[in-house]
């Protein structure tokens, strides 16, 4: 049995025809792990014991004639900043190696209630900052289709978790491309929420105003599926939202909602500039012209700051985590540095030896835009900043139903090509971040491949609170990709 | 003004960390140009542009009810502490 050959859907039918248990699903999940994760380093923990006994109850439920649960015996892999009891939760930090959760986060949670199987936690950027996984304190992920090149991040081993087939769908936390971006480079569906949609509780906090768990999954189906599970209000997040969540899955159905008649599909001309791959650029024309094709009709729209996404994004990032991040001080959990006598040589010593670089450098770039006499040019310019970029969609928004951008500007690139230069690496989120700024959803969805194979990725931006208009688009396109 | 070594051992002072001397050049020629790159902000325009601190729409969320709850416990606040003793975690001498 290999999980390559199913999503949720076709496992569920197995299921239910009792063609196979969730027990050998589980198993082939291990397998496959034991298989390439030495190789892969996909995930920082395996739980055979605990996936096996949720495997087990589940068959159970199924041999007493329960009704199959929205991801009944689905193996899936949670990005190891998310708590699960019991189990460690490092961050891929140093600081955190031997954090073991005392609690379950919201999301995670549900989806065990929903009859997840968890296999394992996945290896991610230290504290979700990167855009590679190579900035993981327990060595980076490889790319599952070639393995001098990088999987994206920071959610890289969730998305080469499914891609491999270790798991069906796998958790990520996006603040400003992490679950897309890697979605992307690995050739599978990512979806950002709108902020607030799916509770932060229990997630490890990066940028709390940008920071959203959401599902990377083979299909756009199963992202609908995991997103109705995991989303909703929760008293344990005062940010996370009211809104009803409707029933994403039954939205796509029947043939009629592969029908795009009637939507304006927008397009904005800053999106598709300087520094866009020509492959990219290619097949994210071709995946417009099949929208087209499916009755769509294309709107040219603008989004005139674009240009100052990354910068702003950099500043509010770097502030929030540099805030965020001084929990960590070796007094209540964490690194604690050995032969220290001052408290003060405890916070510093602790700080600096417990984090990477990358890390840090972020600690220091948001310290130094909050501080004094910079406050104002950088953090206050930058909210400001915002407020414009926030414009620029509603704006958008008024024209058009969904948006269409490139996820990233290039395939996968290869390991090291970029670890000298931070700046250059973060000038690799431009199409993303600007939606964790605006607060609005994305989905990325694969539309193509380059010239050497590697996966090309496209992102659907919808209005806030309306992910359903992104999995209609989404869904139809991947159908019609497939025919 | 261009950030300078000094600036860096500064900020490092106020984020509690302590970079290594020899760190300090090659961190400070970094952030100067990602500082250097935030800096086209000032090209925008933002007289009357209110701040946006955060996306969450006013009436969107609800605060929980103000009821008494179980907290979590001595046991489990310590459970990841690299030093605890006598229901406290342990630090080096203060005063």
């Amino acid at each position: 049995m290999n999980l390559l050959d199913f999503d949720i859907d076709r496992l569920h039918t197995a299921l239910q025809a009792r063609h196979c248990s969730a027990a050998e699903v589980c198993r082939a999940a291990l397998a496959t792990i034991e298989q390439r994760n030495p190789a892969l380093n996909a995930l920082l923990s395996i739980l055979p014991d605990r996936a096996l006994k949720q495997a087990a109850d589940t068959d159970a439920r199924l041999a007493a004639g329960a009704p199959l649960r929205p991801l009944e015996g689905v193996p899936i892999v949670i990005k190891d900043n998310q708590c699960l009891a019991g189990t460690r939760t490092t961050c891929a930090s140093q600081m955190l190696a031997n954090y073991m959760a005392t609690y379950t986060a919201t999301a995670v949670a549900r989806l065990e209630a929903a009859g997840a199987v968890i296999v394992g936690k996945a290896n991610l950027d230290e504290f979700a900052m990167g855009s590679s996984n190579e900035n993981s304190a327990f060595g980076p992920v490889r790319h599952p289709l070639d393995p001098n090149r990088v999987p994206g991040g920071s959610s890289g081993g969730s998305a080469a978790a499914v891609a491999a087939g270790m798991c069906l769908a796998a958790t990520g936390s996006d603040t400003g491309g992490s679950i897309r971006q890697p979605a992307a480079f690995c050739g599978v569906v990512g979806v950002k929420p709108t902020y607030g949609r799916v509770s932060r509780y229990g997630l490890v906090a990066f940028g709390s105003s940008l920071d959203q768990i959401g599902p990377l999954t083979r299909t756009v189906r199963d992202a609908a599926r995991m997103l109705r599970v995991m989303a909703g209000y929760d008293e344990h997040d005062a940010t996370s939202s009211l809104h009803a969540v409707p029933d994403y899955l039954a939205e796509l159905s029947g043939d009629a909602d592969t029908d795009l008649r009637g939507w304006r599909i927008g397009v904005a001309q800053e999106a598709f500039g300087a520094g866009l791959d020509p492959a990219v650029e290619l097949a994210v024309r071709q995946a417009l012209k099949t929208f087209e094709a499916l009755g769509a009709t294309l709107v040219e729209v603008s989004l005139p700051r674009l240009g100052y996404a990354i910068a702003d994004y950099y500043i509010i990032a770097t502030a929030e985590a540099s805030a965020n991040l001084a929990r960590f001080d070796g007094v209540r959990y964490g690194y604690r540095a050995p032969d220290v006598t001052t408290v003060h040589d405890l916070y510093a010593l602790s700080r600096e030896q417990g984090f990477g670089p990358e890390v840090k450098r972020r600690i220091l770039l948001g310290t130094y835009a909050l501080s004094s006499g910079y406050y104002d040019a950088y953090y206050l310019k930058a909210q400001k900043v915002r407020t414009l970029l926030r414009r620029d969609f509603d704006r958008a928004f008024e024209q058009c139903d969904v948006l269409v951008t490139p996820t990233a500007p290039t395939p996968a690139f290869k390991l090291g090509e970029k670890t000298d230069d931070p700046l250059q690496m973060y000038l690799s989120d431009i199409y993303t971040v600007t939606l964790n700024l605006a607060g609005v959803p994305g989905m990325s969805l694969p539309c193509g491949k380059s010239g050497e194979g590697l996966p090309i990725g496209l992102q659907i931006v919808a209005p806030a609170f309306e992910e359903s208009r992104m999995f209609r688009a989404g869904w139809a396109l991947e159908h019609a990709l497939l025919q | 003004m261009a950030l300078t070594i000094h600036d860096v051992e500064k900020i490092a002072q106020l984020a509690n960390l302590r970079p290594a001397q020899g760190e300090l050049t090659r961190l400070a020629a970094q952030m100067r140009a990602i500082v250097e790159y935030f800096d086209r902000l000032n090209e925008l325009d933002t007289t009357d542009v209110p701040p946006m601190a955060h996306c969450t729409a006013v009436g969107d969320t609800a605060l929980r009810p103000d009821v008494p709850h179980t907290p979590p416990g001595v046991e489990a606040a310590l459970a990841n502490a690299p030093e605890a003793a006598y229901g406290h975690f342990k630090v080096p001498r203060v005063i």
